[in-house]
């Protein structure tokens, strides 16, 4: 048997071994069959919703840049979705000789363990940092450890570890690295195997070959689960239980994962991830980069992809204000149909999209902020890091011989949709660019939004902060210091 | 630390005795996942794994249940109800009988257990629970106690009153007056590794359970109870827990009792592991609280009277709420001595899951009234808090009785606020923050310095207790068990660190096994930060035990006066020579002398009269102080850490990086019940912070950015404890008050430090921006 042909099953690489599935679930998590499946313990549960990072694991992926590994959360990652790909797990890290990992020493030896639970997890996403930037900042390594939870240590022993270890070796002698030509060769191959399909009913699941085969997949079965990065979806399973199948696989798809720029317009793929978004994007629009530095942990950002976040309509999506606010548009296709709507018309109410059935989210298109124009994101959380918007806004303004030529303003969290202050905007075009005329167009949010209590804020707060974001905002481009509370720590 | 090195026979020291920094003696299995939860253990054949069934409704009568679609659901073996419990239905910790397994004919939280269903897979047994229909005839429920008549509600367990002196009069006479309210949040514990129990049936009446627990003596008591079996058929064993914080000292009951009821009726292992959902929703937290306090003073700032009422969200049951309450009365004086108290609890029913022990318990919250009394005090004044912290200090040979009758005897809370008031440059810091803030419209800042003074004991006098087991084998390898539990603190390696220092052998050469009550038995939680404390001191008693023996066989042996025979490293010297301690057991076994011994030990001195409010329920005091320095935006509330300075006492330390973990790990979390971490209930009485989506614990980017910690090299314990240490588990905790303060210093900057900001716990970003907008309307009047 051919497997690089066998339709029914998927390959991907564990740790040193070929795996060859066809008894796979649609929603069968890759932690779930890493623990029961495979025995392999030290990847742990801790939430189950892609937060606390007791369950992350390298994936390997090809990319036009070469094989890149990152942390991904096991719990939401669905076993399906690493066809192709390869998973590297804590077990894989000890030495053939016995000996700890440069990261698991350095661990070992600054204290960076108590209860351990959550320290498998660490360890994974800290040799991850140490194979991108062996030497981090202080900075790279919180970023890293976002979205890792320890209740224990107060993470200043791990930080330490983290600082410490290129010192116990360097990134080029990991195995890993010495790898890396047979695993790619290995993933091209089972790349080319073209369209993977599995079950029937509720057990199905398609891993389309290219875009064009998700094109004719979803025209046979418009109702199908598009799962990307699955950071949404991925909850659907563990905390709802909700039967998503049959379900189309997509974030593989070459076609819309990549990132270009025309004409002063740059499209991004919807299967881009936030991680490679940051990369393409935070050097053009630096306060886009700001904010994706601000969307879960690096786990999470390195599954969950742009379209995925346009595409679920959350209110709380933090991706669609900022690029409502510049003006995005989104293409939508069917077949081989394409459309492109603004993307502030795709929102129509809590829940529901202008998406049709068999239709999908292909790119998202992201004019650049105009030269002369002030571009900003806010989001408002209650911890600052991997947490979920309780309001966050996005401005657009350009003014020009101190008047306000134009305004584009978008919120999240504060409607059922992401919305734009069309009232705010309206009271600041043609305006005076002072405190004077942003007071007064503080007064025009209860116009526009009517935000609701829940446990991430009060009506009160959210509307009072939102407010006071256009007072930032404004505060901000006048080039005032100590607007913000910096994070920065001193060298 | 089982390492196989061979001990050298000529060293000068040990490897790992006391007073050095070993490492966690887990570490290397931690880092590389090898380290086994219960979760990871191999699985016996036909385990069937349980899912609890939770009541959705917050407060009502079971009109009725329908589960026919739970069992009629793929792979479902057995559905429990609380009929099906063979003896008893009943966990209440106090035995106070208001906690059942198994709810019967009413419901008295959202997410209390109604049933359970055992499947053969536990994705299945999930998927069945949401089949269940059931009925409520809804009543009225509360869930605050905000919304209670704070005085007169109804109680889970009796309060408790402090008093010395005349407080009503003392404040009546007072030159200066005030009171005020606060309201303090609760905490989810949020260990990394949720509940879990596997229950093996044995033979006969025999059950083992594995269980993720900080009292394996009570899982035991209530699976016994439960089952209607005597403790001998129970045996309870855990190996570690992926953290614990409280959170595990009595909630594993009901997961431990369904599984081994489950076990026995199937004949099947069993396990249960609630989702992080399910086990946020259905098991306690941190109590709640809101403090009513009263005070007078003079114009220097001195406290002449305070009146305390702290009243506790304790949920439907007692659980533990009766001496968590006890706990933060006797903490309502932090380190201030009182001339005049009157203090109250009112641990109150409310319709929410019962709350339960969390690091500090109750302590935390006592403290932070208090030290909320202090800030009025200080803004009445127009002083600085420090000012009127170190004014109202307990002395050391007078005003050194607490409002319990304790005199404090080892009293350094002076020393180490001034030496940390030096080392943290509080002064000019203090100065220079004024400036910044004169400058920054919208950016403030804010610093505080406050001590911790922590009573060390359980409150329970009979839980002062604990046994150890230690067998040397022939070959010189030691076998140590004790009673207290690892949850991650360090405390199997300190304890092997003594039982290696009383033998002078390596601490490679101590094997640390599972708490088991098959091998100790009756033992007290670990709590109370004091597990090294008790087993260390019980396993110092067995090792003493066989060493002596050893002295006795040697002296006999070798015709020596025992004088003359000395524990060295690795090797005992006998008269004038030297014999490696392996051939030392090695010829003793020989001689037949028993190499197995237990150990006991009970904290002496303390005592306690509840009803009199009198006693002396803390063998000794713990100490530390902490300066904090915070920013605020004054647009949005957020706020960043930007430097705090800790210093901290552990007695003569017996491993200062287990030591400093504590420390910070401590006020981290502190830090987080404080600022980020807030629980929610809607108006259906649901708990909607239920997982690290929405309850927002510490990351590491919420560090403060320069942290300098320092353990305090002089002090030692007054205290004959275990070489002169102190307990850490819980004191550094609270250490994290600094930061609520320096919020409430940079908020009040807003008005110029005329108004007194109220910060209420957590102070969130809402919480901070909703203070600075009050600030600013009242300074505008």
């Amino acid at each position: 048997m051919n497997l690089a042909t066998d339709t029914g099953k998927i390959r991907f690489l564990l740790n040193g071994a070929e795996i060859a599935l066809s008894d796979v679930r649609p929603d069968e998590t890759l932690l779930d069959y890493l623990r029961l499946r495979r025995s392999l313990k030290g990847t742990k549960e801790g939430c189950a919703e892609g937060d606390c990072g007791a369950c992350t694991v390298l994936v390997g992926r090809p990319t036009p840049e070469g094989l890149v590994y990152e942390g991904v959360n096991a719990c939401i990652r669905f076993l399906a979705s690493v066809h192709g790909c390869h998973v590297v797990t804590v077990e894989h890290l000890k030495g053939t000789d016995g000996a700890l990992h440069p990261v698991q020493q350095a661990m070992v030896d600054f204290h960076g363990s108590q209860c351990g639970f959550c320290t498998p997890g660490f360890v994974m996403s800290l040799y991850a940092l140490w194979m991108r930037t062996p030497e981090p900042s202080v900075g790279a390594i919180e970023k890293a450890l976002q979205g890792n939870l320890c209740r224990c240590t107060g993470y200043e022993a791990i930080v330490k570890a983290a600082l410490a270890v290129s010192s116990y070796g360097m990134a080029e002698n990991d195995p890993l690295a010495g790898e890396r030509e047979a695993v790619s060769a290995k993933l091209a191959e089972i790349r080319r195997g073209g369209r993977v399909e599995i079950g029937t009913g509720n057990e199905r699941f398609v891993i389309p070959a290219n875009v064009d085969d998700l094109a004719a997949v979803l025209a046979a079965e418009p109702k199908a689960t598009i799962v990307a990065g699955s950071t949404d979806v991925g909850l659907w399973v563990t905390k709802f239980m909700r039967d998503i199948a049959p379900v189309v696989f997509i974030a593989h798809l070459d076609e819309l994962s990549t990132v270009t720029e025309t004409d002063g317009t740059i499209t991004i793929g919807a299967c881009v991830s936030y991680t490679d978004a940051f990369a393409a994007l935070s050097s053009r629009i630096p306060a886009l980069g700001r904010l994706i530095d601000r969307i879960g942990g690096d786990q999470v950002r390195n599954m969950g992809t742009i379209g995925g976040n346009v595409a679920n309509g959350s209110p709380i999506g933090d991706m669609p204000p900022p690029l409502i606010a510049l003006g995005a548009s989104l293409t939508l296709r069917k077949g081989s149909e394409r459309r492109t709507i603004p993307l502030e018309d795709f929102f129509i109410a809590y829940g529901k999209q202008d998406r049709q059935a068999g239709e999908f989210v292909e790119a998202v298109h992201v004019p650049l902020p105009a030269e002369d124009a002030f571009f900003a994101a806010y989001k408002v959380t209650k911890r600052r890091d991997e947490d979920i918007t309780a309001a966050l806004g996005a401005f657009n303004v350009v003014v020009e011989n101190g008047t306000v030529r134009s305004a584009r303003i978008a919120y999240g969290g504060m409607a059922a949709t992401p919305k734009r202050a069309l009232a705010v905007e309206a009271a600041l075009v043609g305006k005076a660019w002072t405190l004077e005329t942003i007071e007064a167009a503080m007064e025009a949010y209860s116009t526009d939004f009517a935000p609701i209590s829940d446990m991430r804020a009060s009506a009160e707060y959210r509307l009072l902060a939102a407010r006071n974001l256009l007072k930032r905002f404004f505060l901000e481009t006048t080039g005032a210091a100590h607007v913000t509370v910096s994070r920065e720590r001193a060298a | 630390m089982n390492t196989h090195a061979t001990p050298s026979p000529k060293a000068k020291a040990i490897v790992g005795g006391v007073a050095t920094d070993q490492r966690h003696d887990s570490a290397h299995k931690h880092v590389t996942g090898q380290a086994v939860y219960i979760d990871d253990m191999p699985e016996p054949a036909g385990l069937l794994h349980g899912c609890l069934g939770l009541s959705t409704c917050a407060h009502g009568t079971i009109r009725s249940v329908d589960l026919s679609a739970v069992h009629a659901a793929p792979g479902v073996v057995e559905v429990l109800t609380a009929a099906d419990m063979p003896a008893s239905n009943d966990i209440s910790p106090t035995h106070r009988h208001d906690e059942p397994v198994l709810a019967e004919d009413k419901v008295e939280f959202y997410g209390q257990a109604i049933f359970a269903v055992i499947a053969e897979t536990r994705e299945q047994a999930r998927r069945a629970c949401r089949l269940a229909k059931i009925d409520y005839d809804e009543e009225p429920f509360v869930t605050d106690v905000w919304d209670i008549d704070r005085k007169n509600g109804k109680l889970v367990t009796p309060p408790l009153t402090l008093k010395r002196g005349d407080a009503a009069a003392a404040i009546e006479a007072a030159p200066r007056r005030l009171k005020g309210t606060m309201r303090i949040g609760g905490q989810d514990h949020f260990y990394l590794e949720g509940h879990i129990a596997m229950a093996v049936p044995g033979e006969d009446m025999d059950v083992t359970v594995y269980s993720s627990t900080q009292h394996p003596s009570e899982i035991q008591h209530m699976v016994s109870h439960v089952l209607g079996v005597p403790s001998h058929a129970v045996t309870v064993e855990v190996r570690r827990m992926g953290g614990g914080f409280g959170g595990k000292e009595t909630q594993g009951n009901q997961f431990a009792a369904i599984a081994a009821v489950a076990a026995k009726r199937l004949g099947r292992a069993v396990k249960i592991r609630p989702d992080r959902d399910d086990d946020m929703t259905a098991t306690g937290k941190r109590h709640d609280f809101v403090v009513d306090y009263e005070v007078g003073f003079d114009d220097d700032g001195n406290i002449l009277g305070v009146d305390y009422l702290y009243a506790a969200r304790c949920g439907y049951s007692s659980d533990l709420s009766g001496p968590v309450t006890d706990r933060a009365l006797f903490h309502c004086d932090n380190a201030y001595f009182y001339p005049a108290v009157h203090a109250q609890s009112a641990p109150l029913y409310t319709n929410t899951v019962s709350n339960t022990a969390f690091r500090g318990f109750g302590g935390p919250q006592g403290m932070v009234g208090c030290e909320r009394v202090i800030e009025e005090i200080a803004f009445a004044l127009g002083k600085d808090p420090l000012e009127i912290r170190k004014r109202n200090f307990y002395g050391t040979s007078d005003r050194n009785v607490t409002p319990y009758h304790q005199t404090v005897e080892d009293n350094i809370v002076r020393e180490i606020v001034s030496e940390l008031e030096l080392s943290a440059d509080y002064g000019p810091r203090r100065d220079e923050i004024s400036h910044f803030n004169a400058r920054s419209q919208y950016v403030k800042r804010g610093l505080a310095l406050t001590p911790v003074k922590f009573g060390i004991s359980f409150t329970a006098s009979h839980f002062n207790q604990a046994g150890a087991l230690v067998h040397v084998y022939a070959d010189g390898s030691v076998h140590l068990n004790h009673g207290g539990t690892e949850m991650g603190q360090g405390l199997y390696v300190k304890i092997s660190q003594v039982v290696a220092e009383e033998f002078q052998i390596d601490i490679g050469q101590v094997k640390i096994t599972a708490t088991t009550t098959g091998k100790v038995p009756n033992t007290s939680a670990t709590a109370a930060s004091s597990g090294t404390d008790l087993n260390g001191m019980a396993a110092q008693a067995a090792a003493r035990t066989i060493r002596q023996r050893l002295i006795d066989f040697a002296a006999e042996r070798y015709q020596v006066p025992t004088e003359q025979i000395e524990f060295l490293p690795n090797r005992v010297r006998v008269g004038n020579q030297e014999i490696a301690f392996g051939d030392l057991t090695q010829q003793a076994y020989m001689a037949r002398v028993q190499l197995s011994a237990t150990g006991f030990y009970k904290t002496p001195k303390v005592r306690w009269d509840r009803d009199k409010g009198e006693g002396h329920p803390f063998y000794y005091f713990a100490y530390g102080a902490a300066c904090a320095e915070v920013s605020i935006d004054t647009l949005t509330g957020e706020y960043m850490v930007e430097r705090v300075d800790i210093l901290h006492e552990t007695g003569r330390s017996l491993n200062r990086a287990i030591d400093l973990g504590q420390i910070e790990g401590g006020f981290i979390q502190g830090m987080g019940w404080l600022t980020t971490e807030e629980l929610v209930w809607d108006d259906k009485g649901r708990l909607r912070t239920h997982a690290p989506s929405t309850y927002k614990i510490p990351l590491a980017s919420d560090r403060p950015k320069i942290f300098n910690v320092t353990l305090a090299d002089w002090p030692e314990n007054t205290e004959p404890t275990i070489h002169r240490s102190k307990a850490v588990g819980e004191p550094p905790f609270m250490l994290a008050m600094s930061v609520l303060h320096a919020l409430s210093d940079a908020v009040a900057s807003v008005a110029d430090h005329r108004i007194c900001p109220r910060l209420d716990a957590p102070a969130t970003p809402e919480r901070v921006l909703m203070a600075v907008e009050r600030l600013r309307k009242e300074a505008a009047k």
